[in-house]
């Protein structure tokens, strides 16, 4: 299989501009809440790396955290990108929304609030439900979500 | 003289919607002057049902997303579980995913073509498609049993190798496949009326097109070149010989040409695999219980509809911790209601049936 | 023989009642009644079999078989679909203006029949002989514009709001081509009585020397009974049927049939005007002439069946483009040149 990383000195390029960053093993990105903005920015606005897809938009419930998960790809280049953002505050969890760099995550990105209760700050008009009814209690894909009926509870 | 705009309301219930898909647009006359989508009729909670089934019981469920190319759809699951527990899949199981794989891609882009057709107006069109798909599922349902919700992928490879009356019956469909193909042309692709309405209509400029994430025909027929068995060949995708249909406008005419085109490009590949096809095994040596180490893989596939990725974590118990699925037809929707702004209520049924949206991957 | 059965059942009539002493007002009047009931009975059994018929054609060049099962080569089904569609509940919408809700469905018929009292079915085979009988034709044949749009208004919904404004819409720039169309001909007989237009085809059909105006006349006959590739005002696709969404059960067959006798009369009318009406062709006259009207008149549905399944519908801007832009200047430079080939011919005398 051939391999669709970024290339590491351009890896460790970013590593210089954003201290908070952490690179796993496998390739994939961890920032901070904080830098999202910036380092989603630099990264697609960046010839060098022109991540300007952005495919996949999710987040995962772990027992001490949530976490975001963004899969981009630079068309340009070929390049794919995992970046995850760890909120310990399961509580209020936050994030910046990525609308304003690509209105492909407008979607993603209500599916997420709707049904991990993520908050996407930053842009107008969210968060706000998409494929649950705009009453329904709770966010589902959250581990701690109870409901009735469960043949499996 | 003082005019005021109105709502209409488009759906839940139409039969252009193409399932339960809702549309609420605001109208002044006949144009559009603000549409917006409302999914979500026929949300099942799939990701949250998968938590509370085994990796392989999953399989099922991720039929009954696109249900139009569901192979394509199990395809996407299995191989982000593969690439999870670093299973390399056997040669010939690959290449029996990728014949009914791309059997599957035809059979969805006739439901598409012909469909588009009836959204269209043109009725005929639509039995036309769906005589010649009925080979397509006889062909595939010689291989799994099953016509359309086929769970034939399995984790490791396939459920069961090819019969052997399937070789003969798919190089006689393959063969006439380019026939088909040029009957919809005539019938659908060449009629000036159905050129007039689509053509210049519901125009996607290759920026917005990457911009929203699109993918699939819909972004292709912008004219950019992105389909994953081209740029990111999975499987053994690098093995063929094939083009990539692309358009020139971006418009609705170009996304409905673009998957008659891909049709006969799935026969070339087709031709390709059946000559190739080692003898062999069709399972790799996967335990009878699937447990992953702890971890997640995102994997992605060029299903008929788009990318179609799937993302899974496992927390080392025989269930999956965690499944997404990145549906195309769900994010291909995102632009619809900046795409149908200004164009009159028949290009918004024109719009939303060149994107080829299935409802059940919509809503998941 | 068969020539003369209707003139002769007629003429018995006739002579059975002044035998019975009858006068003859109350004669004339009775005889009239009994012409107009054939006729509402003609038009409705001909919709059923119209019905049937367009399934049939729909399923043949769809590839399928089409309705096959009640009664011989099922024959019967529109009757057990009417049949179950009188057994329906009418529905009323909320906020409905019930009284023409209701009368809608009931006057769809008039038109049609209006209409079928003064076309000639065959030789002296016309209800009522009319001298200005196009004229008339055509100021009824726009009335059910009025009850399309007056259902899609009552229906209280905004899909057959916008059918019904659609159907007014397209009536408005459909008639226009559709009168200059039959003008050319009109100019050529110098009369708008249909029968004298029928004799006049003698020695050559109109679609011949007006193979325009017959296109022309086609084109805004397909638009005028909104059928595809003009069928935006019921547009299934889109807005579901327009004018006929809100109505449930008979309502909604009233209209469905009446749609078939509007395919009907635009046939007839393309029999009389172009294709020589109850004349017969190649001195065929073995065959009755009301044989040979039907026989045109059904080529003509064929056409318009033909086409609707195979066409596409078009956008209601193009449609509103295409009157106007193309068809009335067409219909226009016919008349026109019927006009300079008519001076010309009458100069060098080959024609009085």
């Amino acid at each position: 299989m051939a391999d669709y990383n970024i290339p590491a000195e351009l890896m460790e390029a970013l590593k210089g501009k954003f201290s908070g960053i952490e690179i796993m093993e496998n390739g994939d990105v961890i920032v901070p809440a904080a830098d999202l903005m910036a380092f989603m920015t630099e990264i697609k606005e960046n010839p060098d790396t022109a991540m300007d897809f952005l495919t996949n938009l999710t987040a995962s419930d772990y027992k001490d955290r949530l976490e975001t998960v963004y899969n981009l790809v630079s068309i340009t280049h070929g390049y794919t990108l995992t970046v995850k953002v760890k909120l310990e505050d399961k509580e209020n969890p936050q994030v910046p929304s990525l609308c304003p760099l690509w209105d492909g995550a407008s979607w993603q990105e209500r599916e997420t609030y709707d049904l991990m209760g993520i908050v996407f700050t930053g842009y107008p008009g969210h968060p706000t439900r998409i494929l649950l009814d705009d009453n329904f209690k709770g966010h589902p894909l959250r581990k701690d979500y109870q409901w009735e009926g469960g043949r499996e509870a | 003289m003082k005019t005021e705009t109105y709502t209409l309301n488009l759906g839940p219930q139409h039969p252009s919607t193409h399932g339960v898909f809702r549309i609420i647009l605001e109208l002044d006359g006949e144009t559009v002057v603000k549409a917006t989508p409302v999914p979500g009729y026929l949300h099942r909670g799939i990701e949250k049902l998968a938590e509370a089934r085994t990796y392989t019981q999953v399989i099922p469920y991720t039929d009954r997303m696109d249900y139009m190319a569901a192979m394509l759809m199990n395809w996407g699951y299995v191989a982000a579980v593969e690439k999870l527990m670093d299973i390399e899949v056997p040669e010939r199981a690959e290449y029996v995913r990728v014949i009914v794989g791309e059997l599957s891609r035809i059979a969805s882009h006739m439901i598409a073509t012909g469909a588009y057709g009836g959204d269209i107006g043109a009725l005929t069109a639509f039995t036309y498609t769906f005589r010649d798909r009925e080979y397509v599922l006889d062909l595939l349902e010689m291989v799994s049993g099953s016509r359309m919700t086929f769970s034939y992928f399995r984790i490791g490879g396939v459920a069961a190798d090819l019969p052997e009356e399937f070789f003969p019956a798919v190089r006689k469909f393959l063969g006439e496949l380019p026939a088909m193909c040029d009957e919809y042309d005539g019938l659908i692709t060449g009629n000036e009326i159905f050129q007039a309405r689509t053509k210049q209509v519901g125009i996607i400029t290759p920026e917005m097109g990457i911009n929203y994430s699109l993918s699939g025909p819909t972004l292709r027929g912008s004219g950019v070149n992105y389909d994953l068995r081209k740029v990111r060949p999975y499987g053994i995708y690098d093995r063929f010989d094939f083009d990539v249909p692309l358009g020139q406008n971006g418009d609705c005419f170009d996304r409905f040409r673009i998957r008659i085109d891909e049709m006969r490009q799935c026969k070339r590949i087709i031709e390709q695999a059946l000559d190739q096809i080692p003898e062999g095994p069709i399972m790799a040596k996967v335990p009878k219980v699937i447990k992953p180490p702890v971890g997640d893989a995102y994997a992605e596939v060029e299903s008929s509809k788009g990318v179609y990725g799937c993302y899974v974590v496992s927390d080392g118990s025989p269930k999956p911790y965690r499944v997404h699925f990145r549906r195309p037809s769900y994010i291909n929707l995102g632009y619809l209601g900046k795409l149908c702004e200004g164009w009159k209520i028949a290009d918004v049924i024109a719009i939303l049936g060149s994107i080829d949206i299935v409802l059940g991957e919509v809503d998941c | 023989m068969g020539e003369n059965i209707f003139v002769g059942i007629a003429t018995w009539l006739r002579g059975l009642l002044s035998g019975a002493g009858v006068p003859d007002m109350w004669n004339d009047t009775i005889l009239l009644v009994v012409k107009l009931v054939a006729i509402l009975l003609f038009i409705l059994v001909n919709a059923l079999w119209l019905v049937y018929m367009e399934r049939r054609v729909c399923a043949f060049m769809q590839s399928r078989l089409g309705p096959i099962h009640v009664g011989p080569k099922g024959l019967f089904q529109t009757a057990a679909d009417i049949g179950k569609l009188l057994g329906k509940e009418i529905i009323l919408p909320k906020g409905a203006d019930l009284l023409v809700f209701l009368l809608m469905p009931v006057v769809i018929f008039i038109p049609p029949l209006l209409i079928f009292g003064v076309l000639p079915f065959g030789k002296n085979m016309v209800a009522i002989d009319m001298n200005i009988g196009v004229f008339y034709l055509l100021a009824i044949a726009s009335l059910s514009t009025i009850i399309f749009w007056a259902a899609g208004w009552a229906s209280n919904n905004k899909y057959s709001l916008v059918g019904g404004m659609r159907s007014v819409a397209q009536m408005v720039s459909y008639e226009l081509p559709l009168i200059l169309a039959l003008l050319g001909v009109i100019m050529i007989t110098g009369t708008l009585n249909l029968n004298t237009i029928v004799d006049s085809q003698k020695s050559i059909w109109f679609v011949f020397t007006q193979p325009i105006a017959f296109l022309v006349y086609l084109i805004a006959g397909m638009a005028e009974t909104n059928r595809t590739p003009f069928c935006l005002v019921e547009g299934e696709s889109e807005i579901i049927a327009g004018p006929y969404t809100e109505y449930s059960g008979m309502g909604f067959a009233m209209f469905f049939l009446a749609e078939y006798a509007n395919v009907m009369i635009i046939s007839a009318m393309c029999t009389v005007m172009f294709l020589g009406g109850w004349l017969a062709p190649f001195g065929l006259d073995f065959i009755p002439s009301w044989l040979w009207f039907f026989l045109k008149m059904y080529l003509m549905i064929f056409v318009f069946m033909w086409v609707r399944w195979t066409y596409p519908r078009i956008r209601v801007d193009q449609l509103m483009g295409f009157g106007w832009k193309v068809l009335v200047p067409l219909a226009l430079a016919n008349i026109f040149v019927t006009g300079v080939g008519m001076y010309i011919f009458r100069a060098i005398g080959w024609w009085s």
